[in-house]
């Protein structure tokens, strides 16, 4: 929270003077009263394995996961104007990773994970430029073809369960790093324990995704981005290289959201190519956390994934009839509330908590 | 023989994929709109001709008469109620209002009709085949899904470029703001193109139903083999559809061939490695 401000000189021969009459300004009084109160939620959250049940714990390691995929994806298609269908193709390769990282090269988990995250963002380096052949929504099936082309070729893999899958015994990943601190710490068994630490992890992927994103998009490059998507060609020439900050979005993206794959597999410790690349997992609610939330705002997510936590716990059971009630909310939302629940709360009582808009304003 | 077979499978399934692709080609050639619902929309153009035959118990004519009537209106109403709000400069709302639907009409056929196979009975018809040279008979079935292709690739290109709607269809493509300007109700015509999507969606529906079966969960992958159809054809060319289905058709019959498990990631890989040599597509149209 230090960028405040950004201070332009009024004219050439006004730089001289300390103070400019006007600076652009994206923090408000308020982004700094929030700045504090999420400071408080984040050390309440990691405390929270002292008091808290094994059921809390594991509802909490789904919202913090789908919350940082739906930050990740917010940056992507919202910012980046990137509308990728195929986000559970990093999902799925950093689960991959993980498991060949700890079945065939006896790999810790806990240090495989950043190695699954580098995993899936090589492939995504890979796979960009071709996508990117693709424009605008062409891209967005063409990113859902990759990852079915990846979740065939893991089924392949006989050593990885092929197509029904595999797990790993409770044995193997009882020597995990932090496991046997975690357990004396709370006193806990094994099992429990490998929840709290993979909790522990996801949280601290939220939190610096979360910033991270945030950072980014009050920075010069998240300008960038921006222009890149709204007009790529006037923003081409005023000097952005659209096509080198889209692939680095991208790349980044995939980084990031192969971690999280890793980590929501090291907590299941089951894994088969069907749900590692299943599209209504990891990319439908994901996309329904952003729309209902809010495209392009940080706290959307924040609001979307709290929702759609409330209602898996009242309506999953349903089964499809769920499915149905979520795709239709989605739909009413786009067509009646496009900036989603908290861009039509933002937008009427002009509240931002994490604000990334810059506007002018004269100077104290 | 056994190569040969698999050549005239693999041009075979090309048609149905080629069916299965016009209908996203067309609206996203007039309208700039990529329909992620489509491949639902086939499915539940299969099963409304599945209950038709079943449940009224008309003729398999009869029934593909009513559901193109029915599809017709259905994109009619999709697109003046739905699509129209959010289509703009903005890719990202039309885009999420199809994938929202693709979802709901999922699972709104598992709650209708269950995850069962179905198939749609076409009598004789299905099992019967003709005798193309001594030792070489080819299904009837598919034979008329190439056919039916073919056909109905003709008919739009006579729609498109013979008729007083393709003229308007084209001229709201290259610039609709000019088009209205001309008297062309920009609204009608986008609706009339959705319309017309479906119902072409429909005799996809059919000739897919007769030859092989299906339940509600198989429809994102109808999407992807038919955007696959079209990219590999190239962008604005209906015969380079026809042609990228074909091309679609082989890879998986011949991929299928060497390894059953990787028919459909044939399909696939042959689609990547197109973007990456010919990212125009095979056959692009000539005009830009």
């Amino acid at each position: 929270m230090s960028v405040e401000s950004i201070p332009i000189p009024a004219s050439r021969e006004d730089r001289s003077l300390e103070v400019p009459v006007w600076q652009m300004r994206v923090g408000t009084r308020l982004s700094r009263i929030a700045a504090v109160i999420g400071v408080v939620v984040v050390l309440a959250l990691a405390a929270l394995p002292a008091i808290a049940s094994r059921n809390l714990i594991q509802d909490l390691i789904f919202v913090l996961t789908m919350l940082t995929l739906a930050q990740l994806w917010n940056a992507l298609a919202g910012w980046g104007g990137l509308v990728s269908v195929g986000q559970q193709a990093f999902v799925g390769l950093g689960a991959y990773a993980l498991f060949a990282g700890i079945v065939m090269l006896g790999l810790d988990p806990v240090v495989a994970i950043p190695l699954a995250g580098l995993f899936a963002a090589l492939i995504a380096a890979v796979l960009g430029p071709l996508l990117f052949r693709l424009e605008g929504p062409y891209f967005a099936i063409g990113s859902w073809v990759a990852a079915e082309a990846l979740r065939l070729i893991c089924a392949q893999f006989k050593s990885l369960g092929g197509g029904t899958g595999m797990s790993i015994s409770p044995g193997e990943l009882s020597q995990m790093v932090g496991l046997k601190t975690v357990q004396a710490l709370l006193g806990l068994r094994p099992a429990a324990a490998r929840d709290v630490l993979v909790y522990w992890l996801a949280l601290a992927l939220a939190v610096l995704v979360t910033l991270g994103i945030y950072a980014f998009m009050r920075s010069r490059m998240g300008l960038a981005l921006a222009a890149s998507r709204d007009n790529a060609a006037a923003a081409r020439s005023v000097g952005v290289r659209t096509a080198r900050i889209r692939h680095a979005l991208w790349i980044a993206v995939a980084f990031a959201t192969g971690m999280v794959g890793a980590m929501v597999y090291l907590q299941k410790a089951r894994i088969s190519p069907d749900a590692a690349f299943s599209v209504t997992d990891w990319t439908a609610y994901v996309i329904f956390i952003v729309v209902i939330g809010g495209v392009r705002t940080i706290e959307g997510p924040m609001v979307g994934v709290l929702l759609l936590w409330g209602l898996v716990t009242y309506l999953a059971q349903y089964g499809s009839l769920y499915l149905v009630v979520l795709g239709s909310l989605a739909i009413l939302i786009m067509l009646f509330m496009p900036k989603g629940v908290w861009g039509e709360v933002a937008r009427r009582r002009h509240v931002q908590l994490f604000p990334t808009q810059r506007w002018l304003a004269r100077s104290r | 023989m056994s190569g040969f077979d698999t050549i005239i499978e693999g041009v075979l399934l090309g048609g149905v994929y080629a069916l299965f692709a016009l209908g996203l080609s067309l609206i996203f050639g007039i309208m700039r709109l990529v329909n992620l619902a489509h491949g639902d929309l086939i499915l539940l153009a299969a099963y409304l001709v599945f209950s038709a035959t079943t449940v009224l118990g008309v003729p398999l004519a009869v029934a593909t008469l009513l559901v193109v009537a029915t599809m017709f209106v259905l994109g009619f109403v999709l697109q003046r109620l739905v699509l129209e709000r959010v289509l703009g400069d903005d890719i990202l709302p039309p885009l999420l209002v199809t994938f929202g639907l693709s979802i709901v009409i999922q699972n709104g056929l598992l709650l209708g009709y269950g995850a069962d196979s179905r198939r749609l009975q076409a009598g004789a018809f299905e099992s019967s085949s003709v005798t193309l040279a001594p030792g070489l008979s080819v299904g009837l079935a598919p034979l008329a899904a190439l056919v039916t292709a073919v056909a109905a690739v003709t008919l739009l290109q006579l729609i498109f470029y013979r008729t007083s709607l393709g003229r308007a269809f084209r001229a709201t493509a290259d610039s609709p703001a000019i088009a209205q300007l001309m008297g062309i109700n920009e609204r009608n015509v986008y609706a009339v193109a959705v319309g017309l999507s479906l119902a072409v969606s429909v005799i996809a529906a059919i000739v897919f139903g007769i030859r092989a079966s299906f339940d509600p969960s198989i429809g994102p992958a109808r999407l992807l083999y038919a955007f696959e159809a079209v990219i590999i054809g190239g962008l604005g060319s209906l015969w380079g559809t026809l042609a990228g289905g074909i091309v679609l058709g082989l890879a998986q019959a011949i991929g299928g061939r060497l390894n059953p498990e990787w028919q459909i990631l044939a399909g696939h890989l042959t689609f990547l490695a197109v973007l990456m040599v010919r990212p125009r597509g095979l056959f692009p149209a000539r005009r830009t």
